[in-house]
């Protein structure tokens, strides 16, 4: 059989992609820990439509990055199943890429080699193409300067500025991001909100995003998703309807995040009781 | 340049110092030669060509023996870092035989491969082959999981994972473990030419040992001379160059 094999071009390669639609169907996960078996998801079930962002929020230890992995493909549920746009997720792959907390980045390579690494895994694109499409992506996060430069040199705000341009690179359906800015001060924090949302725009992603702060979960979601740990599940659901690019520092952002502040308190309390 | 005054000086320094015992008469001049006499000793034979052939043979033997230790021990150490299977047998056996002074190789291998090239090479490649073993683990092991996770979701997969991510990551660990190799190989070598005279050819180790058969001091200390500064260049023109590329990539530490 003969298939003449199709170069995509640079050009087509950055065009926007059509974001992927998620559906994770009664997923469940235990842990063997010293103190027995753990429930870190119990029979989630979530829907994220093309090209929406929802976030995650909840304590640490609520199975919100067990499900993030889940998503990813890194990790496997003991029983459910997680669909992207109707296909199920075997394994990890570059439609759906994964923003970790720490930037990740391999620290033998430069800034550019960094953003090309995945593009070199990306098949029918020309030397030129790849290097086109990582330098367009450097540019994107504000980095061109620093694609000559070593990683260490980089603050942490650039990393993960970096580590952005390198998931965004590949073109994928969606982002997964865990906790990204949770290290970074809070002024590279609120920059960084501005860029996320402004990339998020244009790029047209479907992103998951976990965090434990909530303002932030607000600042950035379509819909905040509020988990509750022991087992891990779903507990709340907020849509915030606030016209963007939104401001952190927003009076309506606050009203959005204090109700959501108060759902969690409620719910610690409610999980300190029962596990006294 | 300031450095490099600096630093001849201090040799030009330690030269006098020599020069100057040598003059005092503290010892009998059969057992401290003065500096000039080892240099003419060295002169001589840089002319006739014994010098550039004994080291020739030296390092003929000292980069094959060392060549086949890094081939042999990279993999095995990626196999002992990959299953437990090879690391609680040949991960151990490694960890053991590292602590045995390569010297102690070289009675068995005389008695295995006689007076032959064999035993000399032998003897390079138990030098090298363990602490490359041992370091490959370690800098496997070492990689953060981090790494090979953020690779598996940009598509990459198993071999891609450990030529691409894992080897690298781990360079750091291996390039120390090949530069201990390299010091291991290089020791034992010069133990197992001063211990073993063979016929295929005379390598610097026995031409030290015939400088003390035949109480020539100025051969013993030149031929000393010779070896030290051998490890330096390999050190200055090899290791030096990939470490402080290492330093500056990592920014580990700035040299």
């Amino acid at each position: 059989m003969h298939r003449a094999v199709r170069r995509s071009t640079a050009k087509e390669e950055l065009q926007p992609i059509a974001p992927s639609k998620l559906a994770i169907e009664e997923v469940s996960k235990t842990f063997q820990s010293a103190s027995g078996t753990v429930l870190a998801l119990d029979r989630v079930s979530l829907n994220v439509a093309e090209g929406e962002f929802v976030c995650l929020v909840g304590a640490s230890g609520c199975g919100k990055t067990t499900l993030l992995n889940i998503i990813a493909g890194l990790e496997k549920p003991d029983s459910g199943s997680v669909l992207a746009d109707g296909k199920p997720v075997i394994g990890p792959g570059r439609e759906r890429l994964v923003m970790f907390q720490e930037p990740a980045l391999f620290p033998w390579l430069t800034v550019f080699g960094n953003v090309l690494f995945p593009l070199k895994l990306k098949p029918n694109l020309t030397h030129k193409d790849r290097r086109d499409v990582a330098k367009y992506y450097l540019e994107l996060v504000g980095l061109s300067r620093f694609e000559r430069a070593n990683i260490h040199e980089l603050s942490g705000g650039m990393k993960q500025r970096v580590s952005l341009a390198r998931a965004l690179a590949p073109n994928p359906r969606v982002l997964l991001m865990d906790e990204p800015f949770a290290a970074l001060d809070a002024l590279t924090r609120e920059q960084l909100y501005g860029d996320i949302q402004e990339i998020w725009k244009a790029r047209r992603k479907t992103i998951v995003f976990v965090t434990h702060n909530v303002r932030e979960a607000a600042c950035l979601g379509d819909r905040v998703l509020l988990f509750a740990p022991h087992p891990g599940r779903i507990k709340e659901e907020f849509t915030v309807k606030l016209p963007r690019p939104r401001d952190i520092n927003s009076v309506d952002l606050a009203a959005h995040a204090t109700r959501i502040t108060k759902a969690l308190k409620d719910l610690g309390r409610a999980d300190d009781a029962a596990t006294k | 340049m300031k450095r490099f005054l600096l630093a001849a000086a201090f040799f030009a320094v330690l030269v006098l110092l020599w020069d100057a015992a040598f003059r005092a008469k503290i010892w009998s001049p059969v057992l401290l030669p003065s500096p000039w006499q080892v240099a003419t000793y060295l002169k001589g034979v840089a002319v006739d060509g014994t010098l550039a052939k004994a080291t020739l043979i030296t390092m003929r033997r000292l980069l094959l023996g060392y060549f086949i230790g890094l081939v042999v021990g990279l993999p095995l150490g990626l196999l002992t870092a990959r299953w437990k299977l090879f690391r609680d047998t040949i991960g151990t056996m490694a960890l053991g035989l590292q602590t045995l002074p390569s010297v102690c190789w070289v009675p068995l291998a005389l008695l295995w491969f006689g007076q032959a090239e064999a035993a000399m090479l032998f003897v390079v490649v138990m030098g090298t082959l363990w602490s490359v073993i041992i370091a490959t683990e370690t800098g496997v092991r070492n990689v953060p999981p981090i790494y090979p996770r953020a690779a598996l979701t940009m598509g990459s997969k198993r071999l891609h994972i450990w030529l691409t991510v894992i080897l690298p990551a781990a360079l750091p660990f291996i390039v120390s473990g090949m530069k201990q190799g390299w010091a291991f190989a290089w020791r034992s070598l010069m133990a197992a030419e001063i211990f073993v005279t063979i016929l295929t050819g005379f390598g610097l180790g026995q031409l030290l040992h015939y400088g003390r058969e035949l109480n020539a001091m100025e051969q013993v200390i030149g031929i000393m001379v010779v070896i030290i500064v051998i490890g330096l260049l390999a050190d200055k023109i090899f290791f030096s160059p990939i470490e402080k590329f290492l330093h500056r990539r990592w920014g580990t530490s700035q040299a």
